[in-house]
């Protein structure tokens, strides 16, 4: 039973904060107590999966193909355990933070069924079960999009709604008719039956549909642009964890079905999606240098890392899977700690739009160390871990002779370096636009003399795990080899 | 009947995604409503429907019959319905806030986004 505790606790940390709806303080420390014993579960089940090997745990009462089967290998282990941390960091920066959407009953209860959705993804075995927590996500984030009640929040949740739901019904028609095709919606027999020989035929159209599905929620080109449309009109906390996860758990779909239980597909697919995963890095990171609001900035460089995590899938090998992984949780962690900052920045500046802020420097040093950390790491300075992560995918493009691939990638590394100067030259170098010469060196925002401390003890929490990937990489890298080591090549577990 | 379906589900198909591409947002909401009953009737379709056996055990026996119909995708088909209504419901009540607050049309849905008033640099948000 310990494979289905990191989705039953959230579960029940759901029902218990629907339940203290009126009692808000009881509420956020239920809620808090629930993400930490999410994080000692998940730590657990790692445990476990590291001491012996995969888990899998059957429901419904028949044998295998048939059952309703949740499973932890190495790969889903480590997200559980790393969407688990993303999950207490949020709730604790969110325990005092006061922001449009925060502060509202329905709040803790949706951020819980968006965690236990979350975790339940990474941890069924079965394409139907996948389909489902997939949408029981889509429909906490709807939610937490509307919670604000302002018109903006509206619009956003509408634009989210109608794009979403398109992906819904592509990926529900897509397993509906792998199933028709195979007869299995297991992910061990339908390894087996899509190497069937007499199955080439019909079977990449249906994946290929599928595939569609999952890259408009993963935000790939040219289908991202529901992502910068919505995201940034939630709180910072809600923003880091939605922000963080949501598309990575889209990119970790993809790499389960390709490399895990696809692994016939025609190698023309595997390649297309190595070109859109240029053109996203690209757009991405393009759209990114024409914002100014520091949430907008963050929510394009989600496309162009999410173009990274494409790349290393179409790199189509085990090397590239390790690496596909390793930036997978190097991504989640520092994308998530960047937008916690951006929160940062704005309750200390007051405004999210860089033309309006500034100062940051003198007035929050410890917010600007915080920053670099991060910005490094997403830039992909050495030795952190965005420099690791860049390096494994890296090598093996230019191993496997892909130049042009490896060269857009390291010259999009240039382009977010470029965007990450920017935030720090507006938002932490010059002085605050609204300053007064005479009222010494950093004036800001009136009502934000003092920051809470739960919120910078997530932002550091974040960054400790950052900097310890970065420094030490090795039992991390040997980690996603060992969980990567039989994808792509049909070997059984 | 695979025929008959499969008419079936193309006129649905069609039907949902002219709704769907309107820019009102009450046909669309009914549009993807109606593209939804599509897919449910793919996945029904998929399991090549036949049989007009219900699926149950008979007393006495462990094993359904063989002739009897495949129950597995009228389960799945049952679990995207509830899914999709549940969807249907909240964008209802989504677009009907929207069309209160004078939105009934996805070009004023500019919110989010205010209209750029410099060509080169994009518009200051209020906070």
């Amino acid at each position: 039973m310990l494979v289905l505790s990191p989705l039953l606790v959230p579960l029940i940390t759901a029902l218990l904060t629907a339940l203290l709806a009126r009692h808000a303080a009881m509420q956020t420390r239920v809620s808090v107590l629930g993400a930490a014993t999410q994080l000692i579960f998940a730590a657990m089940l790692l445990i476990d999966v590291l001491q012996g090997g995969r888990q899998s745990v059957a429901l419904g009462n028949w044998p295998l193909p048939y059952a309703i089967e949740f499973a932890a290998d190495a790969l889903s282990a480590a997200m559980v355990l790393i969407a688990a941390l993303l999950g207490f960091a949020t709730v604790l920066f969110g325990r005092h933070w006061n922001e449009t959407g925060m502060g509202m009953p329905g709040l803790q209860p949706l951020l819980h069924g968006l965690l236990a959705a979350t975790a339940a993804v990474f941890l069924a075995a079965d394409l139907f079960n996948l389909y489902v927590w997939f949408e029981l996500m889509l429909i906490s984030v709807l939610g937490l999009l509307v919670l604000g009640g302002k018109r903006r929040h509206g619009d956003a949740a509408f634009k989210y709604f109608a794009v979403s739901m398109l992906g819904t019904l592509l990926m529900l028609g897509a397993v509906g008719m792998i199933y028709g095709a195979t007869g299995h919606l297991n992910f061990s027999a339908l390894r087996a039956a899509s190497i069937q020989p007499g199955l080439a035929g019909a079977l990449p159209a249906y994946i290929g549909l599928l595939l569609l599905a999952v890259l408009l929620k993963a935000g790939a080109f040219p289908l991202f642009a529901w992502l910068p449309a919505s995201y940034h009109t939630l709180p910072a906390p809600l923003l880091a964890l939605v922000g963080g996860l949501l598309t990575k758990v889209a990119a970790y779909v993809l790499l389960r079905l390709l490399a895990d239980v696809f692994v016939a597909t025609p190698g023309v697919l595997i390649e297309a999606l190595g070109w859109l995963a240029l053109a996203t890095m690209l757009s991405g990171v393009l759209g990114a240098a024409y914002h100014w609001d520091l949430r907008r900035i963050l929510a394009f460089h989600i496309v162009s890392q999410i173009g990274y995590l494409l790349f290393g899938i179409a790199l189509a090998t085990p090397a590239g899977a390790a690496g596909t992984v390793f930036f997978l949780l190097h991504n989640i962690l520092v994308k998530a700690a960047l937008f916690l900052i951006a929160g940062l920045m704005w309750a200390s500046a007051g405004h999210y739009d860089l033309r309006r802020i500034g100062g940051l420097y003198l007035a929050r040093p410890l917010l600007a160390v915080l920053f670099l950390v991060s910005a490094f790491s997403l830039v992909g300075v050495p030795p952190t871990t965005g420099f690791w992560g860049k390096f494994l995918l890296l090598r093996e493009a230019f191993d496997q002779g892909r130049y042009v691939w490896g060269g857009v990638a390291l010259a999009v590394g240039l382009l977010t370096l470029y965007s990450m100067s920017k935030i720090w030259v507006e938002g932490f170098w010059k002085p605050h636009p609204m300053q007064q010469p005479d009222h010494g060196p950093a004036q800001l925002r009136p009502a934000a003399t003092a920051l809470p401390a739960t919120a910078y003890t997530a932002v550091m929490l974040l960054s400790l795990v950052i900097l310890i990937m970065g420094i030490f990489p090795d039992p991390f890298i040997r980690y996603v080899d060992a969980a990567t080591a039989r994808f792509w090549t049909g070997a059984l577990r | 009947m695979s025929l008959m379906l499969m008419l079936g589900i193309s006129l649905t198909v069609a039907a949902g995604v002219l709704l769907a591409l309107s820019r009102d947002l009450f046909r669309l909401i009914v549009g993807l409503a109606v593209l939804g009953s599509a897919t449910n009737l793919i996945v029904f379709m998929a399991a090549r429907p036949g049989s007009l056996i219900p699926p149950l055990v008979e007393a006495g026996t462990q094993q359904l019959s063989t002739a009897a119909a495949n129950p597995l995708p009228q389960a799945l088909v049952l679990t995207a319905i509830v899914i999709g209504f549940a969807l249907l419901c909240f964008a209802l009540v989504l677009g009907a806030w929207l069309a209160g607050n004078s939105a009934g049309d996805a070009d004023q849905l500019r919110d989010a986004e205010p209209a750029a008033t410099d060509a080169v640099k994009p518009p200051v948000l209020e906070p």
